[in-house]
């Protein structure tokens, strides 16, 4: 009786370390091949490829003004959501958040019908003289739109960790709603919000399909990081070329998610399953 | 001094707040929890808008509900104590009081004797020490009114004491209408010349702390309001006992120690009404005329000379316990608990 009770845990041991080895494997091969499928000099020399060079200004170009929309934008969204109560305002978060599950090439449909030429604000932005479609001005709107909820969302949670009394002794000690928000509020939201950015600027540097069905890929206008990998693979002996950018793609991910973790944002990034238990003034 | 008076209704969640009260000197709001004592502060400070009445720092109008007027916190002169101090996590002692007063910060620092802590973070300070900041906080945004949210409860019993004695102090050196709410009723009794007894958003009763628990206006006033409170002076006698003259020239014994002026605190339960002298182990004995007799329920509180007892009906018929006639009141030193009372 002992016996087998010893062989059946030795057998199921094996079985949990294997599944281990497998998970392992199954998520860290893909990387690793992406650095050794050819060697190194071969992907260093690919670097210097206008194709590559090309794509990383599109890239940096259209993250950096995204970001800054988002940050201008998002900002005052996520506080209005994160520091009022109205009716509708669940529907109003989860539209906010709606993005985030959506399909990409979805929501690059929806920008094309949305302010596309033929779209419902597409003859207004003609008569303003405004034109997004195939242009860096489209690439901006779709990482916006894919990546921005991410910023928001995580904006919303810290905004609302930030303790209410400090912003209510704020209040009593004679400083007005803004310099309560620039001083205190921002301040002690500033680490969540930076996790959120950072995340946000991940997966704005990542985004493919909505970019590729409302932008197009261009090289030197529109083509990103992204796009130029799944092109250069798709072109005739592109394949080094494609991942000397992925292996550019995944150092910058990388970095972010080890400058996220040294920070100590990263835990916190998480919003909170459940709300804080937070005692209501009697 | 300034009068704030305040006359308001605030819908809560489970009843509504009515509130009539003119703050004079120091007046403290005690209940148990969940009375709405934080929603007074809260109002009067301007964080919530009641539904009716006015609130007003002598003419100084802060709300009005008939003439639609309702000033923001920042435009009413209250400092508010908060009840875990909420001071600023990301900012040293000196930025939090400059944050209220940067021309008088210095100045706040030295007074609460905490410019030795400019530079800490309130993370890294004593419960004593935060309390000192959230207070030099407060007042050095130069206010009118001071508002205490349970001031003393986030202390541990030994710097309760010592905070106590302190905020007696200052409260007196500043002289500023002050209102504070706690639930607890010696620290009502210690520190405010009125308390009012708060419960379920509705002012049961305000009177001074003798007069509330000689004459408590219900069951529920009696039960809360706990001790008697006498101001009197400690010396420390031979024999281990100290020996306490009362403002009255009674003298009481306990086993306390203490030394200078204390307040003595003796539960109305603890006190044993007779006819005459009893030959027993009780050392403390007031001789004196019946001031009161309050039927509180089964219970009567009976009031000779500055102190309380508490006895059953039963003993007060049996006794003919009435005003005017002259009784002994008894309680033991063992009983008889010494708090600094400034």
């Amino acid at each position: 009786m002992r016996r087998r009770q010893t062989v059946i845990r030795g057998l199921l041991a094996v079985l949990f370390f294997l599944a281990i080895a497998v998970a392992m494997t199954f998520l860290v091969l893909p990387v690793i091949a992406i650095f050794t499928h050819v060697p190194p000099s071969r992907l260093l020399h690919e670097f210097s490829n206008p194709i590559v060079t090309d794509a990383l200004v599109v890239s940096l170009k259209t993250i950096v003004i995204s970001q800054v929309a988002i940050l201008l934008l998002g900002t005052p969204t996520a506080y209005f959501l994160a520091s009022r109560r109205f009716p509708g305002r669940p529907l109003v978060v989860t539209l906010v958040e709606l993005p985030i599950v959506l399909p990409p090439a979805v929501a690059g449909i929806g920008l094309i019908v949305a302010f596309g030429r033929f779209g419902l604000l597409g003859s207004t932005f003609d008569a303003l003289g405004i034109d997004v479609s195939f242009n860096q001005a489209a690439v901006v709107l779709a990482i916006s739109l894919v990546a921005g909820p991410f910023y928001v969302r995580q904006a919303i949670a810290s905004f609302e960790a930030v303790d209410r009394n400090l912003v209510a002794a704020s209040r009593t000690l004679g400083a007005g709603s803004l310099r309560t928000f620039f001083r205190v509020t921002l301040p002690l939201a500033r680490g969540g919000l930076t996790a959120g950015e950072a995340i946000c600027v991940a997966r704005g540097l990542g985004e493919f399909g909505a970019t590729i069905m409302f932008a197009g890929s261009l090289q030197g206008h529109t083509e990103t990081l992204p796009l130029a990998v799944y092109t250069t693979f798709e072109a005739q002996n592109g394949l080094d070329v494609a991942l000397a950018i992925s292996a550019l793609l995944v150092i910058i991910s990388l970095a972010i998610l080890i400058a996220l973790k040294g920070s100590g944002l990263w835990e916190r990034s998480r919003p909170p399953v459940l709300a804080v238990a937070r005692p209501e003034p009697d | 001094m300034a009068t704030l008076s305040t006359s308001f209704e605030l819908p809560l969640r489970s009843f509504v707040l009515e509130l009539t009260l003119d703050v004079e000197g120091t007046v403290a709001l005690v209940g148990p929890s969940g009375a709405g004592k934080t929603s007074v502060l809260r109002a009067v400070a301007g964080l919530v808008k009641p539904a009716a009445g006015r609130i007003a720092l002598d003419d100084d109008l802060w709300f009005d509900a008939a003439k639609g007027l309702f000033r923001k916190p920042d435009e009413r002169r209250v400092g508010l104590v908060f009840q875990e101090y909420a001071l600023f996590p990301h900012m040293n002692v000196r930025e939090n009081v400059a944050y209220a007063g940067k021309s008088r910060a210095d100045e706040y620092l030295e007074r609460f004797r905490i410019s030795h802590l400019a530079k800490v973070r309130p993370a890294e300070l004593s419960g004593g020490e935060r309390q000192r900041v959230a207070l030099a906080r407060a007042l050095a945004r130069d206010p009118g009114v001071l508002l205490l949210d349970e001031p003393l409860s986030a202390l541990d019993a030994n710097t309760k004491v010592a905070v106590r004695g302190e905020l007696q102090e200052l409260l007196r050196e500043f002289g500023l209408p002050t209102l504070l709410v706690t639930h607890d009723y010696e620290d009502a009794a210690s520190l405010a010349d009125m308390v009012g007894v708060l419960v379920d958003g509705k002012l049961r009763q305000l009177a001074a702390p003798q007069e509330l628990v000689a004459r408590p206006a219900d069951g529920f006033v009696a039960s809360f309001t706990g001790a008697n409170l006498l101001r009197g002076t400690a010396r420390r006698r031979e024999d281990d006992l100290t020996l306490i003259e009362l403002e009255g020239g009674e003298v009481v014994y306990s086993t306390d120690h203490a030394e200078g002026p204390v307040g003595v605190v003796i539960y109305p339960w603890d006190v044993a009404v007779g006819l005459h002298h009893q030959v027993d182990s009780a050392m403390n004995v007031i001789e004196g005329p019946i001031r009161s007799v309050i039927h509180v329920g089964n219970r009567a509180r009976v009031r000779i000379g500055p102190v309380t007892a508490e006895v059953t009906d039963a003993s007060v018929e049996r006794l003919g316990l009435t005003p005017g006639s002259t009784v002994v009141a008894s309680f033991k030193a063992t009983g008889t608990r010494l708090v600094p009372y400034g």
